[in-house]
């Protein structure tokens, strides 16, 4: 179990130059184990691709980075803060970091608008105005600043997953994260939204990225994490990693996304 | 970014398509198919329909007859409706005053029908949306308090003061469900909320309050507040009467309703909880901004099914002495000489219950509609 508070002194020396880091990370589901001793270092700006077949722990991985899971061993720190039950570091955490969902999760009953404003107002304290702007803001940047004032059930898939993005962008977060951002979208629309990703990428935006789009993976990612069965297989640039994985269980995965 | 659609691939193909196609065609639908599509699409709907139809036959001229032909709607004493072989609404004409305001002193009621219209008054401007704003609907409310109880209570402005045990017919029923609802609404959230705490206690104490209340009759959690509540009372702390039934159906209201909202309260995804959690949203921020409005909108029928049966539950304060309109009028048809026509007088309260009910599941549905509108879910 994971008790003991942050010790300072290290975490500020990783500070400018580490954003994530996961050490001997552990987490079980019953007698299952999800997570099996991940160890992970993410720079900031840094943008990470985490690939895998399903049931191999990249969705409980990211998930444990924002404390959506808890893991049962090892340390998760966030921009120096170290992930435990300490309700004030959790929510510290999670100020910094943004989410985007496999299934969008946009809030049904409030206007787009509103799902933009409405962290920023509450967490942030901001004055209505000035968060109503910054959400028109970021909706121009995922352009769809005229879908604003409708409701997210009048949208298609991929203009809701962009507002999806634009309403974590709005708490101004330092990483994002993304669980397969484009896997509930029709074929036509996941380009709109890695179009946005890319941007987002090109930007500096650190990102920890769970997909099976390899076309994006290659693009943007500084960084590739092949994970099975709870493992982290192998970590490469994308150069290596496309071309000469080591490890033959990488080359299996590979070779059967890439020739579907 | 411009005003255009351009960039957007659903817009684009929305906007290029209409206007260029023909209208669908308007359906026509014949007086045969119509039946055939309503009255008789089964057999079994085919014999409904039959079975309707002949009862109605059978009972409706009779029902006329008594109701409206041979009735008499004015008399000016009982000898007249005794002659008569039909309905005697003169009843009500004689005995409306005691039936609706109860025991109140006589020539105050004028004070209890203006509370009622200020009352009323102050609902629907509730009910109309244009006007849900707080500084419109706090100082509506605060007058309506004021001025419904200074009527109610008087002793002040030349009043003379009437006790609340004096109090009676519909001012009590509205009093009664009102305070149910204000006391109990609340209530049946946080049990609701409690239930599907992830504190072991707090469920604990909501499991045992809603499973131990839910199983106990109304009359006799208003029993126990009547009269055995006061016994654990320190000698000479008591409180008000009214406000104790109050309670009581407050309580019985709010451990059904929070088992309807509960309802509501799983429907919800997961996904709604870890996005509000992601955001960095706490617990009640979560829950009032994201899961409640979402939940009551869901559970909206059922929350109406119990608020309904909350106004007819006001009835059960008979067994305590207190003369709501159902009572109240029982004790006003043992009068001797109008005894008889004790049947018109229930079918006028019995009109006046149907009455707000069936305004209460009206409003239900444009609510419903209301909130409806462009979401889905």
């Amino acid at each position: 179990m994971n008790t003991d508070s942050a010790s300072p002194m290290t975490q500020q020396e990783q500070d400018g130059e580490t954003a994530i880091e996961l050490i001997d990370v552990n987490k079980w589901y019953g007698d299952f184990q999800a997570l099996c001793d991940v160890n992970i270092s993410i720079r900031r700006g840094e943008r990470v691709v985490v690939c895998g077949p399903s049931g191999s722990g990249k969705s409980t991985m990211i998930r444990c980075i924002n404390r959506l899971e808890h893991h049962q061993g090892g340390k998760i720190i966030v921009d120096g803060i170290e992930l435990t039950d300490n309700i004030k570091n959790i929510e510290a955490v999670r100020s910094e970091v943004g989410m985007v969902f496999q299934s969008f999760n946009l809030f049904p009953h409030m206007r787009i608008i509103d799902n933009l404003t409405l962290a920023p107002m509450l967490v942030r304290k901001m004055p209505k105005a000035d968060a109503e702007a910054l959400a028109m803001q970021y909706l121009e940047r995922v352009q769809i600043p005229e879908q604003a004032y409708k409701y997210p059930g009048q949208l298609s898939g991929g203009q809701q997953q962009r507002v999806a993005i634009a309403r974590s962008l709005c708490m101004q977060p330092r990483v994002m994260l993304f669980d397969e951002p484009t896997s509930a979208l029709d074929p036509e629309m996941i380009k709109e939204v890695l179009d946005v990703m890319v941007e987002l990428a090109d930007d500096g935006m650190t990102m920890v990225v769970v997909t099976h789009e390899m076309g994006f993976a290659k693009t943007v990612a500084d960084k590739m994490i092949f994970m099975d069965k709870g493992e982290i297989v192998e970590i490469a640039p994308p150069e290596i990693f496309f071309t000469t994985p080591e490890s033959e269980r990488t080359q299996m995965f590979l070779n059967q996304i890439l020739t579907h | 970014m411009t005003d255009n659609s351009l960039t957007d691939t659903a817009g684009r193909t929305a906007a290029a398509t209409s206007g260029r196609r023909p209208p669908p065609p308007i359906e026509r639908i014949p007086v045969l198919r119509w039946i055939r599509e309503n009255l008789a699409q089964t057999p079994f709907n085919m014999l409904v329909t039959v079975i309707c139809l002949v009862v109605l036959f059978y009972a409706l001229p009779s029902f006329v007859e008594w109701g409206l032909i041979n009735a008499t709607f004015v008399a000016a004493d009982h000898t007249v409706c005794r002659e008569a072989t039909g309905a005697c609404w003169a009843v009500i004409g004689e005995k409306h005053r005691p039936m609706f305001f109860g025991i109140y002193p006589y020539e105050e009621h004028w004070r209890l029908l203006v509370a009622v219209i200020i009352y009323i008054s102050a609902v629907i401007i509730t009910m109309i949306p244009a006007f849900w704003q707080y500084r419109i609907l706090v100082p509506v409310w605060l007058f309506t308090l004021a001025s419904t109880l200074t009527l109610m209570w008087g002793g002040v402005l030349g009043l003379p003061e009437v006790d609340n045990s004096q109090w009676g017919g519909l001012p009590l029923t509205l009093i009664l469900f009102s305070g149910t609802l204000v006391i109990g609404f609340p209530l049946a959230i946080v049990l609701a909320l409690g239930r599907r705490s992830s504190m072991p206690a707090v469920k604990a104490v909501s499991v045992v309050f809603i499973e131990s209340l839910r199983g106990v009759p109304l009359i006799t959690i208003l029993f126990v507040a009547v009269n055995v509540f006061p016994l654990f009372l320190p000698q000479g702390l008591d409180f008000d009467k009214l406000l104790r039934v109050m309670v009581g159906m407050a309580i019985f209201f709010a451990c059904y309703q929070a088992e309807v909202i509960r309802g509501g309260l799983q429907a919800i995804s997961r996904g709604q909880y870890e996005a509000a959690e992601a955001l960095g949203l706490g617990y009640w921020q979560t829950m009032i901004r994201i899961i409640l409005p979402q939940a009551l909108r869901i559970s909206l029928p059922g929350i109406v099914n119990h608020i309904i049966a909350a106004f007819k539950n006001t009835s059960f304060v008979l067994i305590i002495g207190l003369f709501d309109m159902l009572t109240a009028t029982t004790a006003v048809m043992q009068d001797p000489e109008w005894r008889r026509f004790t049947i018109e007088a229930y079918l006028c309260v019995g009109f006046v219950y149907f009455c707000f009910c069936f305004a209460l599941s009206k409003y239900s549905q444009l609510v419903e509609r209301w909130l409806g509108e462009g979401k889905k879910f």
